[in-house]
């Protein structure tokens, strides 16, 4: 199989110069190798790590040390730390997606061009529309279509969420990093998108997912990671 | 075709800009910074508003800068819309003489040229970007004319067609901007300032001072704008949830020069220098 | 040295010393040398008020000569009060012959109109002008008008231009239309009509512009190209007078002064008084051709 992402003793410390240059250590050697149609579940309890380790893949945190190689279509392998930041945007817009605990409410946007913004910059199938493709997936994902044009701002949680899963979904990414897919759904709900993620798998993608729901780990993942206190613990093979 | 023509993949490009105010000597950039906390330069007391400033601005992408008052940001692009003359450094455009020739040192002719078709700019006060003796209409068709665009029926269409893509009611075109309200004055030198498709546009604290709502309006215009014509733009602001919701990576500017620089979400998510951790946790 | 009968003082022949003539001289080589550009003069005191033909003055008493014969009209007139002032002190002071018969003037000093015949290689015409200044509608600030001359940064006045014809209608109906001299300054010609404008290109007199309050001096040399502002769906026209000819001669093709009488009929009369002499005594006359005059012929021939 196919290598799409290696980490090599990444280490990530917050140094905080607003409370006396105080240091948090939050992620500690961490080894990790993803490849192509791989699915990794991360687990472990709240303030573990997972988020963290997730954002230092996306580039949201700056990574202490270490190594992210990421084996890109358009640059070859690039390791994301060292990256400059255009290249990062570049493979952000073409690759690589990542999928938040809870939706970031960009005011004033609808639910449909919240998920159609997820295309921005890729091509579209043929005689198709960003919007449509966002309007179908919405449909898919059960949410009612006359919140298809109203904000998500006043979205409940399973709403919102349904609209951050389908605008990271709707881009056929090759790596997709997704926190908490499942979390605030109801049981059909999660099926939906249990489903449209491993169609994504099955499409090559690799996708690392975190998640506190052991059913949604068990449908999807091919293999755990367990961190704690920002150290893997152990790999967890089902 | 020379066989070393090689395109930029940037659309800006700047290098080492520097503004100084005043009689200055070879320590005084030096003398000035973060790491004094001033701007004025102790042995000259001239003002060194930016200093060593360097960054790229690619096809397609929106650059922050966020700062305070006297950090500088305004200055540079001030600068690079020629309000300003340059102390030092050089500034290089992809689409003019292929990025080789430094802007800030050609002709006013030259300048003229560029800053009518190759950018655009959106003041924070419309008095300075807009003539208000002309019409909303009139003010587009003076980028138009400068263009060579001589054909009435045209410029008409077109400034038209602009003010109904900002939101300004068409039937004021042949009005002055003089009674409009504050935000659709923004808006008419927003159409105003992409009237020639330039490739860059420079936004220079446009909400600022506007009321919340129509601050709304006018960013999510500009929001749009960028997703419809790709257009590369510098975004100045000291409001960091304007930096949030527009670009994609941004400068931190203090006492005039660059203290931390990054992808958007990196910098309000995990802020690297002193400063820019204050900012971020400053966010009411 | 010319004895005058009221003071018993002496002037200079012409009325300006010699070294104040030189350097008017100067100034107009200058102007010729570079058509349509304001070029700044000394502007000595005269015996008349600014703002009454001291520009025009000026450059007559600058460049006349003995020889010289002098015409002088105002709107037109060669009888009007103005006029013959003007002329009755050129005279005195320079000792020269005078005309009213345009073809037979070698310095015409004019307020305000082009004579309505075409002036030869041999002639010279001298505009009194109020405000040289084409931008001074657009922009108040001297510093910022000469910049834009010197850059040719003409984008104001062409939006003002829009301006006006979104307003309005039309681009400028008034006096004193702003052209493009040899394709690189806007100028303004006085306060000509449009019916002059075309004119002034590709002649064979040279035009001499002084402005005496504002002390700039310019010029249109022969045979330079001189086009009125205008855009290419609205373009710049004459006036027309066909179907109100004149009272006197039937006249259509020439500029009409519209009069109105006691009893508040209205007619029509040609405005070049020597003109309307010489059509109304029958003699030939040379007119000037331009395009938009040949253009009002055909028209009023194929409606005839």
């Amino acid at each position: 199989m196919e290598k799409i992402l290696e980490v090599k003793g990444l280490e990530k410390q917050f140094l905080l110069h607003i409370l006396n240059d105080k240091k948090i250590l939050a992620l500690n050697d961490i080894h990790l190798t993803l490849h192509r149609g791989e699915m990794i579940g991360l687990v472990g309890k709240s303030g573990s790590g997972k988020s963290t380790l997730m954002k230092c893949l996306y580039r949201t945190y700056l990574a202490s040390a270490g190594q992210i190689v990421f084996f890109s279509d358009s640059l070859g392998p690039i390791d994301l730390i060292q990256a400059d930041d255009h290249s990062i945007l570049q493979l952000r817009k073409k690759e690589i997606t990542y999928c938040a605990q809870f939706l970031s409410v960009i005011p004033r946007v609808s639910a449909v061009d919240v998920v159609a913004a997820g295309l921005y910059g890729r091509a579209l199938p043929d005689g198709d529309s960003a919007q449509a493709a966002a309007r179908s997936l919405l449909a898919r994902l059960e949410l009612a279509p006359d919140l298809w044009d109203a904000y998500p701002a006043t979205f409940s949680g399973g709403e919102q969420q349904r609209v951050n899963v389908a605008k990271a979904l709707i881009a056929n990414p090759r790596l997709l990093l997704i926190d908490e897919p499942t979390a605030s759904l109801d049981q059909k709900t999660k099926d939906i998108v249990i489903d449209l993620i491993l169609e994504l798998k099955a499409q090559g993608a690799a996708v690392l997912v975190i998640s506190h729901d052991a059913y949604t780990l068990d449908r999807l993942c091919d293999r755990q990671i367990e961190l704690k206190n920002g150290k893997i613990e152990s790999p967890i093979y089902p | 075709m020379s066989a070393t023509q090689t395109v930029k993949p940037w659309q800006l490009k700047v290098q080492g800009l520097t503004k100084i105010y005043g009689a200055y000597n070879e320590r005084s950039v030096q003398l000035t910074g973060p790491k004094y906390d001033t701007n004025i330069c102790p042995e000259t007391n001239s003002i060194v508003a930016c200093a060593d400033i360097d960054f790229e601005l690619f096809p397609g992408e929106v650059l922050g800068i966020v700062g305070e008052s006297g950090s500088g940001k305004s200055t540079i692009v001030k600068q690079l819309y020629f309000d300003l003359e340059n102390t030092a450094g050089a500034a290089f455009l992809a689409k003019y003489g292929e990025g080789d020739i430094n802007i800030l040192r050609e002709s006013n002719a030259k300048k003229r040229f560029i800053r009518n078709q190759l950018m655009g700019m959106v003041y924070q006060n419309p008095r300075e970007g807009l003539n208000f003796l002309f019409s909303s209409g009139g003010n587009i068709a003076e980028k138009l004319l400068m263009a060579g665009e001589f054909h009435v029926g045209k410029i008409r269409q077109r400034a038209s067609t602009l003010l109904e893509r900002t939101e300004v009611p068409t039937a004021r075109m042949d009005d002055s901007p003089n009674h409009f309200s504050g935000g659709m004055q923004q808006r008419v030198q927003i159409a105003k300032a992409i009237a020639n498709n330039p490739p860059i546009l420079f936004l220079d604290e446009v909400t600022t001072g506007l009321d919340v709502s129509v601050q709304a309006k006018v960013l999510d215009m500009i929001r749009e704008l960028q997703r419809d014509l790709h257009i590369s733009m510098l975004v100045v602001s000291h409001d960091l949830s304007v930096i949030r919701m527009l670009t994609d990576r941004t400068l931190v500017m203090k006492n005039g020069r660059i203290v931390e620089r990054g992808l958007t979400d990196q910098i309000l998510q995990d802020p690297q220098h002193a400063y820019t951790q204050l900012l971020v946790s400053s966010l009411l | 040295m010319i004895e005058a009968k009221k003071f018993q003082r002496s002037y200079n022949y012409a009325f300006i010393d010699e070294a104040t003539k030189k350097e008017i001289r100067r100034k107009l080589l200058k102007a010729v040398c570079i058509p349509g550009y304001q070029v700044p003069y000394s502007s000595p005191e005269m015996p008349i008020a600014r703002g009454w033909g001291t520009g025009g003055l000026h450059i007559t008493l600058a460049i006349i000569g003995r020889e010289d014969v002098l015409k002088v009209i105002d709107q037109g007139s060669d009888a009007s009060v103005n006029a013959c002032n003007l002329r009755d002190f050129i005279q005195s002071t320079a000792e020269c012959a005078v005309t009213f018969d345009a073809l037979e003037a070698s310095i015409i000093q004019t307020r305000h109109r082009i004579t309505e015949e075409r002036l030869r290689a041999d002639q010279i015409m001298v505009f009194q002008v109020p405000l040289p200044e084409p931008l001074r509608d657009v922009e108040p600030y001297e510093k910022k008008t000469r910049e834009m001359h010197a850059e040719m940064d003409y984008a104001k006045m062409w939006v003002s231009l829009y301006e006006a014809y979104v307003q309005y209608g039309a681009l400028m109906d008034g006096a004193g239309y702003p052209v493009m001299v040899n394709g690189r300054y806007i100028m303004s010609p006085s306060p000509i009509p449009r019916w002059d404008v075309p004119n002034l290109h590709d002649s064979d007199c040279i035009y001499l512009f002084g402005a005496g309050r504002e002390k700039r001096l310019y010029a249109i040399p022969p045979h330079t190209q001189v086009q009125p502002l205008e855009f290419e769906d609205v373009r710049f026209h004459i006036e027309r007078f066909l179907g109100t000819p004149c009272a006197h001669t039937g006249e259509e093709l020439a500029f009409l002064d519209e009069l109105y009488n006691d009893q508040g009929e209205k007619s029509h009369v040609i405005n070049d008084s020597n003109y309307l002499d010489k059509l109304q005594a029958g003699e030939v006359v040379f007119q000037h051709i331009n395009p938009y005059l040949t253009q009002i012929k055909d028209e009023r021939n194929a409606n005839r």
